[in-house]
């Protein structure tokens, strides 16, 4: 992926992903050059266009829903930690893991917190409700045709 | 049905412990001697008997004579071939047995049955199963029908089963020198061969259990590879092994020409297996006339890899395996829709009766050859084969588990490990062994008992194992339509979210070799090679594969679009779901969904097991989504060659046109969906970008078209069925058929604005995903095509 020029992820903050999100050393680092690999501005944060510059999300039906996932509300910038919390929701599930503090935050990739990241999925517009319209407007995509055949190659 | 598996379970131990006995027996008592070549047919079925008639004195011209040494092998060939099929047929009467059982073990048991009939009446087994037999025309039959492949199934193959014949063979290596087993005069080479034979694995019945209970695939695939590649890398390993057993004195610049050998075996069976699937896609390519030996050159030409490899002492089993890959590749788009069928078929009865008759002849085998017992050696063995699987296993995936996604779990590992038969290779290889080897009935009756232990007491065992450990299964229940959208669209999630993290760096080679393969092998080595020509002749591959697999399964009522739903009633054996919307909305939703979605990447293949075809669901969707997408998209003379799904979908509404044209707008809606194909409840599949030349809208004149229906119109009477095998005569000029004829589309780019224009347009109404049948049962009582009233969102 060659040098780049941003700043190497220091292992404070790599703890602190640890433990937030629940990725392991190697998949952070890797996550990492993934993420400097996309940044090209190369000023640590990653914009929309950013996303759609992957071939393969562009021509995936969700592939704004998900990317609009990666922004909080009303911001256009997405830094490594916000991108590692939005990846951390795909974890597979620990089910070993009685909570045994029932106060403390559930992990990331809780099932609560992945039916919550669907959910947003689906609602557009963030008024925590799905409507009839948003339903049947995820359900219709738009046609996608020819980046489809593309698809069909993988 | 409980106390019946329970009863099975305790018949089949039983049965292993009056085998156990019979060997006993045989091996103490007396053996009678036995001719090198057997040449009676064993007395199984009464035939008519070898005695000729006595001649005449007066030498008159005999009116009936029997000339059985004439037709005695081939006869004798087809009769067992014959008896073990009828076993098979026998054990999927009853179904309950096959639950319980695996079928090598009632194979084995049939087997043993037999032979101990024959041994008590003296009889010799028959020779037809030589060894060379059994590698020059079975071996090769059973592997060409397995085709997936994936990097960590080489891994488990290759290094799980050097690790296990090596630890196999020095643990007993150890135990030989213990004075009390009497088998001090084994060395080390002689040991390592054979714990060469017997690591290979042979997952058979495992298959069929995993696939019962429905195990993930992950874990189905990786057992089910390494027991084909484990194949290639036993037999290298037990030329290489033989080879040095002979050897009075080993050199290090042995070992390191055993290993060098051992890369060459294997990297030539490769290389071999790709040249002769070039070479076989290069023939095909000019095979366009004379389609009905296409088979053949499938083949002869991997039977021809299979023995050339065999000629240099490569491993012929990878040989045959890569050229059955390489094939698949490129011949599958060269052949026609026939012939792959005919080659599928033909290979899946092959394997089958080649694995049927190998479990057989071990059964036979075992009662009725020499048996040299030794009960330390033996135990030991069996000991160290367990041991050493899962020691094998276990390391293994803890090497592999950081490269995985989802990691195996120690419930998958156990699946494993537990599901390490040992099958059909080991008893061939063992029947090779040189007669140079003193211990060989030693090692021949070790190889027996490891097989018939492990099939019957593993295989037996493994299914309520397995389901009480509760291994992670698949999940198939997909009953529901609201499943299935948000099934859909949480795969299409994750595999953006995949993309996004840019998964593997082996997806740049792959991409470096598909831009190579595009570019060059594909010019040469396929027949009309366009440039997109994968997209679209894998979607008319999998079309017409569809259309086949429906004319065999159609019952010929299958009704109209809106009985999709009822068609989903039908599958469910259980309650319908209830159902909110209108059936209308409910299509509506569905035709939506299957038009837009498309194939989900998909990581393992789903293998629906050793009795059926190969049944890709998604390929369904392909072939529904086609239809939708052709039936929006007509227009005339631009459709690619021969799409015989057209004449299905076109059948049905040229009969419309007739009855329609009354009621015909003046706008021809081209995007519409009037028919959605009967098949739908199969599913989605992607568009092709030769829809992509939509002609908009046309005038309905008076209805001129009608002209291409001709062929088609015949068949009204006829079941879909009939549809497709007129598609030969189907030209591609037809003219696109009023459809839908409600609303109007103004559109000019086709395929992307359809939708939105469905629904921005609240004049028109809601698109009908079935054309009013206006009195369409006089045309076509098949379709039949219950009158929406489509109700706007």
């Amino acid at each position: 992926m060659g040098s780049r020029a941003s700043r190497l992820l220091r292992e404070e903050e790599i703890e602190e992903i640890k433990k937030e999100t629940g990725f392991s050393h190697s998949q952070i680092t890797r996550l990492y050059s993934r993420f400097t690999s996309l940044d090209k501005g190369e000023n640590g944060t990653l914009s929309r266009e950013d996303f759609q510059r992957i071939p393969e999300l562009a021509i995936n039906p969700l592939g704004d829903r998900i990317i609009n996932a990666f922004f909080p509300e009303g911001e256009d910038q997405v830094n490594f930690r916000g991108f590692m919390r939005t990846l951390a929701h795909f974890r597979p599930i620990e089910d070993n893991e009685k909570n045994k503090n029932p106060s403390a935050t559930e992990p990331l990739n809780s099932r609560t917190n992945k039916l919550l990241f669907a959910f947003r999925l689906y609602d557009l517009d963030r008024d925590d409700k799905i409507s009839r319209d948003e339903l049947l407007q995820v359900l219709e995509k738009v046609d996608v045709e020819q980046k489809m055949s593309i698809r069909f190659l993988h | 049905l409980r106390s019946l598996g329970v009863f099975i379970r305790q018949a089949g131990t039983l049965l292993f412990i009056c085998m156990i006995l019979i060997l006993l027996h045989g091996s103490r008592g007396e053996i009678p001697s036995k001719p090198i070549a057997a040449t009676i047919l064993p007395s199984v079925k009464p035939d008519g008997g070898v005695q000729a008639y006595p001649e005449d004195q007066k030498n008159n011209l005999p009116m009936f004579t029997m000339n059985y040494p004439r037709i005695q092998i081939p006869f004798e060939i087809t009769l067992w071939v014959l008896l073990a099929s009828f076993a098979k047929i026998g054990f999927h009467v009853y179904h309950k047995i096959t639950i319980w059982v695996p079928e090598s073990c009632l194979l084995i048991s049939i087997g043993l049955i037999v032979g101990a009939i024959m041994h008590s009446v003296h009889e010799e087994p028959p020779a037809v199963l030589t060894s060379n037999v059994f590698f020059l025309y079975m071996l090769p039959l059973i592997v060409l029908d397995f085709v997936a492949v994936f990097m960590q199934v080489l891994w488990f193959a290759v290094v799980g089963t050097l690790w296990n014949s090596i630890g196999i063979g020095i643990s007993l290596f150890a135990i030989c020198q213990i004075p009390a087993f009497g088998v001090q005069d084994i060395n080390l080479q002689e040991n390592l061969l054979f714990s060469a034979i017997i690591s290979a694995v042979d997952p058979v019945a495992v298959l069929n259990v995993f696939e019962d209970v429905s195990v993930n695939e992950q874990l189905y695939i990786v057992v089910f590879g390494e027991c084909l590649f484990n194949d290639a890398v036993t037999v290298v390993l037990y030329n290489m092994f033989s080879f040095v057993a002979e050897m009075p004195v080993v050199e290090p610049v042995d070992v390191f020409i055993g290993v060098a050998r051992f890369f060459i075996v294997g990297l030539g069976g490769m290389a071999f297996g790709i040249l002769f699937g070039f070479v076989a896609a290069f023939t095909t390519r000019f095979t366009s006339k004379v389609r009905e030996i296409e088979p053949l050159f499938v083949f002869m030409y991997s039977y021809l890899a299979y023995l050339v490899a065999e000629l240099f002492a490569i491993s012929s089993i990878m040989a045959i395996i890569t050229c059955a890959l390489t094939m698949k590749y490129y011949v599958e788009e060269n052949v026609s829709q026939r012939s792959c069928t005919t080659i599928r078929h033909v290979i899946k009865m092959l394997a089958s009766i080649s694995e049927t008759l190998i479990f057989f002849f071990l059964g036979v085998v075992t009662i009725t050859t020499d048996h040299e017992w030794n009960w330390g050696y033996i135990l030991f063995t069996l000991l160290f084969a367990f041991v050493w699987r899962g020691l094998g296993i276990l390391v293994l995936t803890q090497i592999i588990n950081p490269f995985r996604t989802i990691p195996f779990n120690m419930k998958d590992q156990f699946g494993l490990a537990y599901g390490g038969l040992r099958g059909a290779v080991s008893f061939a290889l063992a029947f090779t062994l040189p007669d140079t080897i003193g211990r060989k009935q030693l090692f021949v009756t070790a190889t027996i008992a490891v097989i018939l232990f492990t099939v019957f007491l593993q295989g037996i065992s493994i299914r309520p194992l397995i389901e009480f450990i509760n291994v992670r299964r698949t999940n198939r229940n997909l009953e529901t339509i609201n499943v299935e959208i948000h099934g859909r669209l949480m795969e299409h999630t994750i595999a953006g979210i995949e993309d996004l993290c840019g998964q593997w760096s082996r997806f740049y080679w792959k991409d470096k070799f598909m831009k190579f393969n595009n570019r060059i092998l594909r010019k040469i080595l396929i027949r009309d090679s366009r440039a997109e020509s994968s997209i679209v002749a894998l979607y008319k591959k999998l079309e017409l594969q569809n259309a086949m697999e429906i004319l065999d399964t159609a019952s010929g009522d299958i009704s109209a679009a809106p009985s999709i739903v009822s068609l989903y009633e039908e599958k469910k054996s259980s309650s319908k779901p209830q159902k909110k919307f209108l059936a209308a909305d409910l299509k509506n939703m569905h035709d939506i969904l299957s038009k837009n979605m498309y194939k989900i990447r998909e990581r393992t293949v789903a293998y629906r097991g050793k009795h059926a075809l190969p049944n890709d669901n998604h390929t369904r969707e392909i072939l529904i989504r086609r239809h939708v997408s052709i039936r929006r998209s007509l227009r005339p003379g631009s459709f690619q060659s021969s799409y015989f799904s057209l004449p299905a979908g076109k059948s049905l509404e040229s009969t419309f046109p007739a009855a329609r044209r009354s009621y015909a707008d003046d706008h021809e809606t081209l995007s519409e969906v009037a028919y959605p194909s009967q098949r739908s409840r199969f599913g989605k599949p992607a568009r092709s970008s030769s829809s992509k030349a939509m002609i908009p809208l046309r005038r309905l004149g008076t209805l001129e078209e009608v002209p291409s229906t001709d062929v088609l119109n015949e068949d009204s009477s006829s079941t879909e069925q009939g549809v497709f095998r007129t598609n030969s005569s189907y030209s591609d000029s037809h003219v696109p058929r009023p459809r839908r004829l409600n609303s109007s589309f103004d559109n000019n780019n086709g395929s992307a604005d359809d939708l939105r224009n469905v629904h921005e347009e609240p004049s028109s109404p809601p698109p009908g995903w079935a054309a009013e049948p206006r009195d369409n049962t006089a045309r076509n009582p098949l379709l039949r095509r219950p009158q929406w009233t489509p109700k706007r969102k």
